[in-house]
């Protein structure tokens, strides 16, 4: 069976499901607006974990939070699963295809087949709707790709029981009660104010406070570390700042198209001014990406090349505390 | 950034014909979304944390060879895995899996526990204890 869903291409695969989802069931909204009404902006260093052997910097909220949020504020009940057996998981998917009802599913992207073999690491944090069944595949809508795809029973078994860090455990979700309205302003206001109040987080490991903290951490790098190790942690920021799913700029410009869309929403031009200048701050977010590659490519650099990337990062960190004490004060 | 600076660098993407899709302002000062085929800056990232796994699965297999550790360790770099991840997927404990790495204790493994770390990597017990094979 195939349910008529309609797949819309998204930059970021949370987002891009919700989006996707709320669709099918009538509502329509954007990639940008889920985003920033589920507070997904977020800097965030997580010195415990690490990902192929370097600490993890994070761009956006954790996997799950953006659409729990983003549900909570406009009045939508979700219902979230996770299974022991692949048996069950398999079973309790099926079920739902046959009531018409596409799924949510947070997959592992190491066997992700129709992923380019380059892109294919350890990360189980990825979402796709699964929107029905034919000649024994599963119809697959991946808010990353352009098009919609599908995978044998035994490929998407493996993704949904993929190990390590958030192992998805078969996790599916989807959403089962709906206001008779979605009422987004009142639900805009209170997804600015989390992203201003975790950006300005009097915390070290949390908002402009951990930006602070990674540009100390880049000047000390190359000497404690060693330069090979330094450009691999530096590398990798820039990954988790650029790789598929951030829109560009560590999210930075899908919160500007949030807050330039909230603007009209809640007639309220300071918004359209505060989303000029992130859109802004998302530049000197990719200027920062294109001087630490410039680093790395190499593979050998001067000390003045980490310090002149880590004063970026500082002065990011600057206008963007400035950033959200303004946002924070125009709703 | 401006609709008209999005890049569109030669990337790995091609190959599986994925365009990423970036969020970036008109003309009209207005947000539109344009995808793009790849960005240098990145790509060079990518393209070192695969010469890292490389170079990290080359050390493995010389590891291997000089008999300092047990092939278990090499096909987990192959696989990008670290210990935890493989310690996950076979469900035991980190130090358990790091213990099978030491070629005196990976020779006295139960085929029970050869099969389950087979299974993992997608390979016989043959070849799990030959990398040659």
């Amino acid at each position: 069976m195939e349910i008529n869903f309609t797949h819309k291409q998204s930059a970021h695969c949370e987002n891009g499901v919700v989006s996707n989802l709320m669709r099918f069931n009538g509502f329509e909204v954007s990639e940008p607006m889920v985003f920033g009404i589920g507070s997904g902006l977020l800097f965030s260093y997580l010195p415990f974990l690490k990902v192929n052997h370097a600490p993890v910097v994070t761009y956006r909220a954790m996997p799950g939070t953006i659409f729990n949020r983003f549900a909570k504020r406009t009045g939508v009940k979700i219902k979230r699963e996770k299974f022991s057996t692949a048996q069950k998981a398999k079973a309790r998917l099926d079920e739902n295809l046959e009531k018409n009802n596409p799924v949510g599913l947070q997959v592992g992207v190491y066997n992700l087949v129709y992923f380019p073999e380059e892109y294919r690491f350890h990360f189980n944090a990825h979402n796709m709707v699964v929107y029905g069944k034919k000649e024994g595949r599963y119809l697959i809508s991946d808010p990353v790709m352009e098009e919609v795809t599908s995978l044998s029973e035994k490929e998407l078994e493996k993704v949904r029981f993929a190990k390590g860090a958030f192992a998805p455990k078969g996790h599916m979700y989807y959403p089962i009660e709906f206001p008779d309205k979605l009422e987004l302003k009142k639900a805009i206001v209170k997804g600015i104010r989390h992203t201003c109040k975790d950006m300005t987080a009097p915390v070290p490991l949390v908002g402009v406070k951990a930006i602070r903290k990674i540009a100390k951490l880049i000047r000390k790098w190359p000497a404690k570390k060693g330069v090979k190790t330094a450009n691999h942690y530096l590398g990798q920021i820039v990954r988790m700042q650029e790789e598929i799913g951030t829109g560009g700029g560590g999210f930075r410009y899908i919160y500007g198209a949030f807050l330039q869309e909230a603007s009209k929403i809640l007639e309220n031009d300071q918004l359209s001014t505060l989303s000029k200048e992130i859109t802004q701050i998302g530049d000197l977010w990719r200027d920062f990406a294109v001087d630490a590659s410039r680093i790395y490519k190499n593979r050998s650099a001067t000390e003045d090349g980490y310090n002149k990337v880590a004063d970026q990062l500082a002065t990011i960190a600057d206008k963007e505390e400035a950033f959200f004490k303004k946002l924070k004060k125009a709703v | 950034m401006k609709k008209n600076e999005v890049p569109q660098d030669k990337s790995n993407l091609e190959s599986a014909n994925i365009k990423e899709m970036y969020y970036a302002v008109d003309e009209n000062g207005e947000y539109t979304t344009e995808l793009s085929t790849g960005w240098d800056p990145k790509t060079i990232a990518l393209d070192n944390a695969i010469k890292d796994i490389e170079e990290r699965t080359e050390i493995a297999k010389q590891k291997v060879l000089n008999n300092t550790t047990s092939p278990i360790e090499y096909y987990m770099e192959l696989h990008k895995m670290d210990v935890g991840i493989l310690a996950s997927y076979v469900g035991m404990w980190a130090w358990r899996v790091k213990r099978h790495f030491k070629p005196s204790v990976f020779k006295k493994l139960s085929k029970k526990t050869l099969q389950k770390y087979a299974d993992i990597f997608e390979i016989t017990i043959e070849q799990l204890k030959d990398i040659h094979k």
